[in-house]
């Protein structure tokens, strides 16, 4: 029924298999939208949140889909500012996820604050001290830039194509692509690292109150450096698993082969960093602010186990895996490897997020937790469906991967 | 921003620890003069509005049974407040002529980014809108704007009735205001008198004296906030718990 739509010389399921496998993610999204719904007109009563806990699931989430999607920037930042062309296997993918991770991590953003219609005023009476000011000049120009570099991938859609003014505007944004891929990683890295800024700069917060360079803690240079070691190996998980579901191959395993290198490089130099920043923080930092660093991880459910999950487990580990040439050429390997890396940069924002909040500063004070409530929880799965239901939009009717059809027809 | 011009005055308030017993006529003294809505039945003591707080610590005495009562608002940190800086469309303001931290609810977007750097979690969020019983409206302060749903907010000295003793002043043909005119609910309705409220840079008010005091000391000192709120005790235990790395129970609230 679709077939014209399609890119010519794909192969994809039929429009029935199609709409099955839609259906639940449609259904998820109306219950996300609900909650969202909820949330907007009844308040953030609707939420666990408490004066306390004044950040929650939203913002942890936020966090970890802002730093996975990092993998389109960098990729684009590896391609075209780098000049690795290998990596145009995945560009198109890598700026759908990005494009999707930034998007749905704003509209979150805006059930969160409290006076959504207000979110305007942040740039009419800007605070330049503030690393929230930061991120919200930085992460709103560079979902403009996402949406740019994603439009000459929907123009070359085989409809749209037939227009000729489109396919003037797509060659035209195709020859401005390395600009915007420059731009997009300034960007980048500044609001990486401005989100790592956020916690590192809480004086009041000896557990996320971090030393630094100039006027930067150091929770802005791992941020930066987490999210770029992380984002290569969520372009490989993401390209695995879309393989897998739609059951095509999508690219050569050369391309997963340098992603992971990239990866488990980056990774190695992020844990070395991050254990210097670790030792540095427990034997100087926290102390000089009056803290008791055991305390920190004095309340069972966040001991240290923790902190040696977070480095060793799910940061080592797969850095060394990535890194031996014998471990990931092999599926298994490089997939669990890829899968472990992402789940240590969403375990440092939960750390940096919710830990954060845990842990009393006044001696008087208990330690406290917090359990998100349905319509959060909610709200977040609306925001992956969203970009479930667009990405399989985009697998179906745009050309994602440049290899496919080659390798199908190989 | 705050360190640019310094306070013409700096107030600030000293609280006596030994003679608090908790009674909680601070905290509904300020509620009832700043307009703080009534906690609705759905709320909890973590989603409450509270600018004034008791709270209640044991320790020290033979078995340590002994008990405290320490009531804390906003500390109005006197040197790179935590939630000034961090605040992105500057809803935080610090008045140069008092030194009073305050909060700009019509400017606030509600990124609540200013409780998570609070460290004396002294800032609340509106997650209700504001409701009062039928009737009880008209007994609301005409000097105080009521808060919307969705901005934060927090003690700010009782700002209005700052306001209220300069406008005297001012009718009076003088410049200054008279202390006796500038005192918040808090202060006024503590039956002990154990909160005791002033200039903190003129010697010879009596709140400046007691901060002086080889006994009073301040939350969380060490942070380098320099909080405008004193508190003092002859207990030492007390006193200690002023500093951040005393062991504490670790139970879940």
């Amino acid at each position: 029924m679709d077939a014209p739509l399609i890119v010519r010389g794909l192969r994809r399921c039929s429009t029935r298999r199609f709409l099955a496998w839609m259906l639940p993610w449609a259904a998820l999204l109306g219950v996300g939208l609900l909650a969202i719904g909820l949330c907007l007109v009844k308040g953030l009563n609707q939420t666990n949140m408490d004066n306390r806990f004044a950040f929650g699931l939203w913002i942890f989430l936020d966090l970890a889909v802002i730093a996975l999607g990092a993998g389109a920037f960098f990729t684009g930042f590896l391609l075209y500012i780098l000049r690795r062309h290998e990596l145009s296997a995945v560009i198109n993918s890598a700026v759908v996820i990005g494009f999707l991770c930034y998007s749905g991590a704003i509209g979150v953003l805006m059930v969160d604050v409290g006076q959504p219609l207000r979110a305007w005023f942040t740039f009419w009476h800007p605070n330049v001290h503030s690393m929230l000011t930061e991120v919200t000049f930085c992460i709103t120009c560079y979902l403009t830039v996402l949406a740019f570099e994603y439009l000459p991938i929907v123009l070359k859609n085989r409809q749209l194509r037939r227009i000729p003014s489109f396919l003037v505007f797509e060659f035209e944004l195709h020859k401005v692509m390395p600009v915007l891929a420059g731009v997009g990683t300034f960007l980048s890295f500044f609001h990486q690292g401005s989100l790592g800024g956020l916690y590192g700069v809480l004086r009041g917060r000896p557990f996320a109150f971090r030393d630094g360079f100039a006027i930067w803690p150091s929770t802005f240079f791992l941020f930066i450096l987490s999210a770029i070691a992380v984002g290569p190996s969520f372009v490989l998980l993401t390209t695995w698993l879309v393989g897998k579901i739609s059951g095509r191959t999508l690219v050569r395993p050369g391309v997963f082969q340098l992603l992971a290198r990239i990866s488990g490089w980056l990774l190695a130099v992020y844990v070395a960093a991050k254990c210097v920043d670790t030792l540095l923080w427990l034997n100087r930092t926290a102390p000089r602010t009056g803290a008791a660093p055991y305390q920190f991880y004095a309340w069972e459910p966040f001991g240290t186990w923790v902190l040696f999950v977070e480095i060793v487990a799910f940061g080592l580990a797969p850095a060394l895996v990535f890194l031996s040439r014998r471990l990931r050429a092999r599926t298994g390997w490089l997939v669990g490897a890829a899968t472990l890396a992402c789940a240590g940069v969403v375990t440092n924002r939960f750390v940096m997020t919710i830990q954060t909040l845990t842990v009393p500063t006044l001696p008087f004070e208990p330690y406290m937790l917090y359990w998100p409530s349905w319509q959060e929880v909610a709200t977040f799965l609306a925001v992956v469906a969203y970009a479930v239901i667009v990405y399989s939009l985009s697998f179906r009717y745009l050309a994602l991967f440049p290899q496919e059809r080659e390798l199908q027809q190989g | 921003m705050e360190g640019k011009a310094p306070a013409k005055a700096r107030f600030g308030m000293v609280i006596d620890l030994d003679r608090c017993d908790g009674c909680g006529a601070c905290m509904v003294a300020c509620a009832v003069e700043n307009n703080v809505p009534p906690a609705r039945p759905s709320a909890n003591d973590r989603t409450g509005l509270t600018w004034m707080r008791v709270h209640r610590a044991t320790g020290g005495g033979p078995q340590g049974g002994d008990a405290v009562f320490i009531p804390v608002s906003c500390q109005h940190c006197g040197h790179h407040a935590p939630c000034v800086s961090v605040c992105p469309q500057n809803a935080v303001d610090v008045n140069p002529e008092t030194g009073v931290v305050s909060q700009i609810p019509e400017r606030c977007l509600g990124c609540r980014y200013c409780m998570a750097a609070c460290p004396y979690h002294a800032r609340y969020f509106n997650w209700w809108d504001p409701a009062w019983p039928a009737g009880t409206e008209a007994a609301l302060n005409p000097e105080v704007s009521v808060r919307m749903r969705g901005v934060v907010e927090k003690c700010n000295f009782c700002h209005a009735r700052w306001h209220a003793a300069k406008a005297k002043a001012a009718a009076a043909g003088k410049r200054e205001i008279d202390p006796a005119d500038y005192v918040p609910a808090c202060v006024e309705a503590c039956p002990n008198q154990a909160i005791v409220f002033g200039d903190l840079d003129d010697a010879s008010s009596p709140a400046a004296r007691l901060a002086r005091e080889p006994h009073a000391f301040r939350l969380l000192d060490r942070l380098g906030t320099e909080p405008k709120v004193f508190y003092r005790s002859e207990r030492e235990w007390v006193r200690r718990l002023g500093e951040a790395d005393v062991a504490r129970e670790a139970k879940e609230a």
